[in-house]
């Protein structure tokens, strides 16, 4: 694999594999010296347009752990607020060879753009509304430690899906391993033809008892001024996923930070059904996968002609 | 009521179409389909043009060139319309030069096939002012290789509060008003234009959107816009505008024309609207006609517009739309940007492609090679464009100016290939095989462009002139 851009662009063998390999990079995260020599010599990138304090030392970590040497480039605000395209950003950090860049930006599909700009390999990172497939694939790999698989089980993600990356990277992630997925939240937060990705759609969480799975999105403020719901009272009294809801033999995940007694009460968030520290421990060695993924699995395909530009949806 | 005044070919008001000085044309165009579906001409002609005008339509093979250097192009049964014309470009002048000039803009509308354009003024500064319009018809008469029209603005720095002084611009010549690339919000605002409208004339030419309902919105709300998590702009933010001014249209018994339609809706509202006698016309551009927002799923920029690529339904509707007349022309909403300002990512790129140069033959081939339009139709609704603003059409008749373009419609060509005439390069048709090439384009009695490989031979027996790519 080239890069990581979007779940979209991968296949269930190459998810397993990711998975596979994350699972076996468990036992370096356990040692007393957590490092292995893997990508030793490489550099890695760390490009970030936006705040991200847990993504990105994970992938910090993840690189590190790999012996690779990490540089973070962060910028505050947009490309255009900063004065320098992202284009030339870009170009600039090229001229230090970088092996990979991780990015984050406001902007979908601007993953995908740099990589037509840079001869690195490029991992996304979050590209605004569009995906986070590495949230995805953290996700699919703490769900298959917990369940053995995801064939057949029902996942409700619950919450703001209309401006979550993680909703839809993880939608497309949960139906390739093979589980069923509904979204839940405020007819204002579902996004007009959702459907298409190959879920269901429900406006209220009465039949919450048959998922498997409960997959809470953070919900934020500002969605108040804008309208989107009336309150934030309003929203919890509806969504909120509290120990009333939560059924016993449920997992609760949770993509982070948590918003406690807004979109899950503390009880749930405290309760053993909750894995949202395990899903941040995997995102460590499914960051070190990926990363080995791109940089070393790959190897042999780097000299090959670069495709043209991606599909993304 | 309307202030006329005598005007150069082409206008009818007192619009002023203006272009740099070119030397008339003497041409004959020698056995060439000649095809105007407003009088009826269909079939092998030659055709000739003295001084400019045409002078004589004759069975092909029949005439002959007169004596002095008359130029003549051995057509062999290639396509001869009248010229194409534009109610609806960006020529980004004044102020952003470095996307558009009136050369080069007008350069990119003749080697489209277009005879006239119609520039909107969301310039920098914007045109709403006497002086600015007049500096820019000035400017035009030494740069525009076609005839180029300005509308002015309805409301100051397109601001939707006050009107600009419409009478003095109209007595400059403005072609009409519109404050495109924005919607007229305020209804009372845009009632008053409309009363306005009784004294000084001009069409009020709309672009139609709902702020409130488009919202920060970068393409069609729809399925794709949802995987991709680009927030949309519905249909309806569109079609809801466009009903609320043909209702205050009626009410005020004011002319109006609806610029760049996107959506099925829209459609709908518009037939509704004219089949209750409100003065309405409207257009369609040929990205809208011929491509979809399953096309924006690469999140390429020069596919980023404004109003957006909608769904296959709308398309088709649009389609319908110009069979049945509810749709009067196409006009392109030409809109070039310079490449760095598209090489952003998508939500961040301003909105707009380029289209003179591939109107023709993107809807040729899109549309009429399937058979989904005719030719007739495709040339009728792209030589109709000024007829909505209430200015004469081009014809191929004897007397009139010559307004000509000959179209290979055989040939194919890959688009920007070989680069493009406008200064920006940000066409939604990049790198589409094409089918139909502009050979020659003859605006306002003057050859205004002419393909490089087209043969001409003076008549004089001189020796034929060749461009470079046909001697290779």
């Amino acid at each position: 694999m080239r890069h990581l851009l979007s779940i979209n662009d991968i296949t269930r063998d190459d998810m397993e594999r990711i998975l596979d390999r994350a699972a076996a990079f468990e036992e370096v995260s356990d040692r007393d010296i957590k490092k292995v020599p893997a990508l030793r010599g490489r550099t890695v990138l760390n490009l970030f347009y936006e705040a991200s304090t847990r993504t990105r030392s994970s992938f910090e970590l993840a690189a590190k752990r790999l012996s690779a040497d990490v540089v973070n480039f962060s910028a505050g605000g947009s490309s255009v607020e900063k004065g320098e395209s992202l284009k030339d950003t870009v170009l600039t950090l090229t001229a230090h060879s970088p092996d990979a860049i991780v990015v984050r930006t406001p902007h979908a599909g601007a993953a995908a753009l740099v990589a037509g700009w840079t001869p690195a390999a490029i991992v996304n990172a979050g590209d605004g509304k569009h995906e986070h497939p590495t949230q995805a694939l953290l996700d699919a790999y703490t769900l298959r430690t917990k369940l053995g698989s995801l064939e057949g089980r029902n996942i409700w993600i619950v919450g703001d899906v209309a401006h979550s990356r993680v909703a839809r990277s993880n939608i497309l992630a949960f139906r390739k391993m093979g589980a069923d997925v509904t979204v839940c939240g405020p007819p204002t937060l579902i996004p007009r033809g959702i459907e298409a990705l190959g879920c269901e759609v429900r406006y209220d969480l009465s039949d919450l008892r048959e998922a498997d799975v409960v997959y809470a999105l953070r919900m934020q403020h500002e969605r108040m001024d804008q309208n989107f719901v009336p309150s934030l009272r309003e929203y919890a009294a509806n969504y909120q996923i509290n120990g009333r809801r939560l059924g016993p033999h449920q997992i609760l995940m949770h993509p982070g930070p948590v918003n406690r007694g807004v979109e899950l009460s503390g009880e749930v968030v405290d309760s053993p059904q909750a894995v949202i520290t395990m899903q941040v421990k995997a995102g460590v060695v499914v960051r070190m996968a990926v990363l080995y993924e791109v940089l070393a699995g790959a190897r042999d395909e780097r000299s090959a002609p670069r495709p043209t530009q991606p599909q993304l949806a | 009521m309307s202030i006329h005044e005598p005007t150069r070919p082409g206008a009818v008001s007192g619009v002023r179409l203006v272009c740099a000085p070119a030397r008339p044309a003497d041409l004959l165009l020698r056995d060439v389909h000649a095809l105007d579906p407003r009088t009826g001409l269909d079939g092998r002609r030659d055709v000739l043009v003295s001084d400019g005008v045409i002078t004589e339509i004759a069975a092909a093979g029949t005439l002959t060139a007169p004596e002095d250097a008359c130029e003549v192009v051995e057509g062999e049964g290639r396509h001869l319309f009248p010229a194409f014309v534009d109610p609806h470009v960006h020529l980004r002048t004044p102020g952003q030069e470095h996307k558009e000039d009136l050369e080069t803009g007008t350069r990119s509308a003749a080697a489209g096939g277009f005879c006239a354009v119609i520039a909107m003024p969301n310039t920098s500064p914007t045109i709403d002012s006497a002086p600015i319009l007049g500096a820019l018809l000035d400017a035009a008469a030494r740069e525009a290789r076609v005839p180029v029209g300005f509308m002015p603005a309805i409301t100051r720095g397109l601001q939707g509060r006050e009107l600009t002084d419409m009478a003095e611009l109209r007595q400059l010549g403005a072609a009409g008003f519109t404050d495109d690339g924005r919607p007229v919000t305020d209804a009372g605002v845009l009632r008053r234009a409309l009363q306005y409208q009784r004294l000084c004339g001009g069409v009020l030419a709309l672009h139609e959107e709902d702020p409130a309902l488009s919202g920060r919105g970068a393409m069609h709300e729809g399925a794709v816009s949802t995987k991709l998590g680009i927030a949309g702009i519905p249909s309806v933010s569109e079609s809801t505008q466009i009903a609320r001014d043909c209702a205050l249209a009626g009410y005020e018994g004011a002319r109006i024309h609806i610029q760049h339609l996107s959506a099925r809706e829209s459609v709908e509202v518009i037939a509704t609207a004219k089949s209750r006698g409100v003065a309405v016309t409207c257009e369609a551009s040929p990205h809208h006609l011929t491509l979809t927002d399953e096309d924006v799923r690469t999140l390429d920029t020069r596919r980023k517009m404004n109003p957006p690529l909608r769904a296959e339904e709308d398309r088709q509707a649009l389609i319908e739309g110009l069979r049945d007349g509810t749709i009067d022309c196409i006009a392109t909403d030409h809109a070039p940007h310079a490449r760095d300002e598209k090489e952003v990512p998508f939500e961040e790129a301003p909105m707009g492609t380029t289209g003179l140069e591939t109107a023709f033959s993107a809807v040729y081939t899109d549309l009429v090679l399937p058979g989904e339009l005719t030719l007739a139709l495709l040339v009728e609704k792209l030589t109709a464009g000024l007829g909505c603003i209430d200015l004469l059409v081009p014809s191929i008749a004897v007397g009139e100016p010559a307004n000509l373009v000959l179209v290979d419609l055989a040939a194919e060509w890959v688009v920007g290939e070989s680069g493009y005439e406008s200064r920006s390069d940000n066409c939604c048709f990049a790198g589409r095989r094409l089918t139909s090439r502009v050979l020659l384009t003859v605006a306002a009695g003057a050859v205004a462009y002419r393909e490089r490989s087209i043969m001409l031979v003076l008549s004089s027996g001189g020796p034929s002139l060749r461009g470079p790519e046909a001697e290779t």
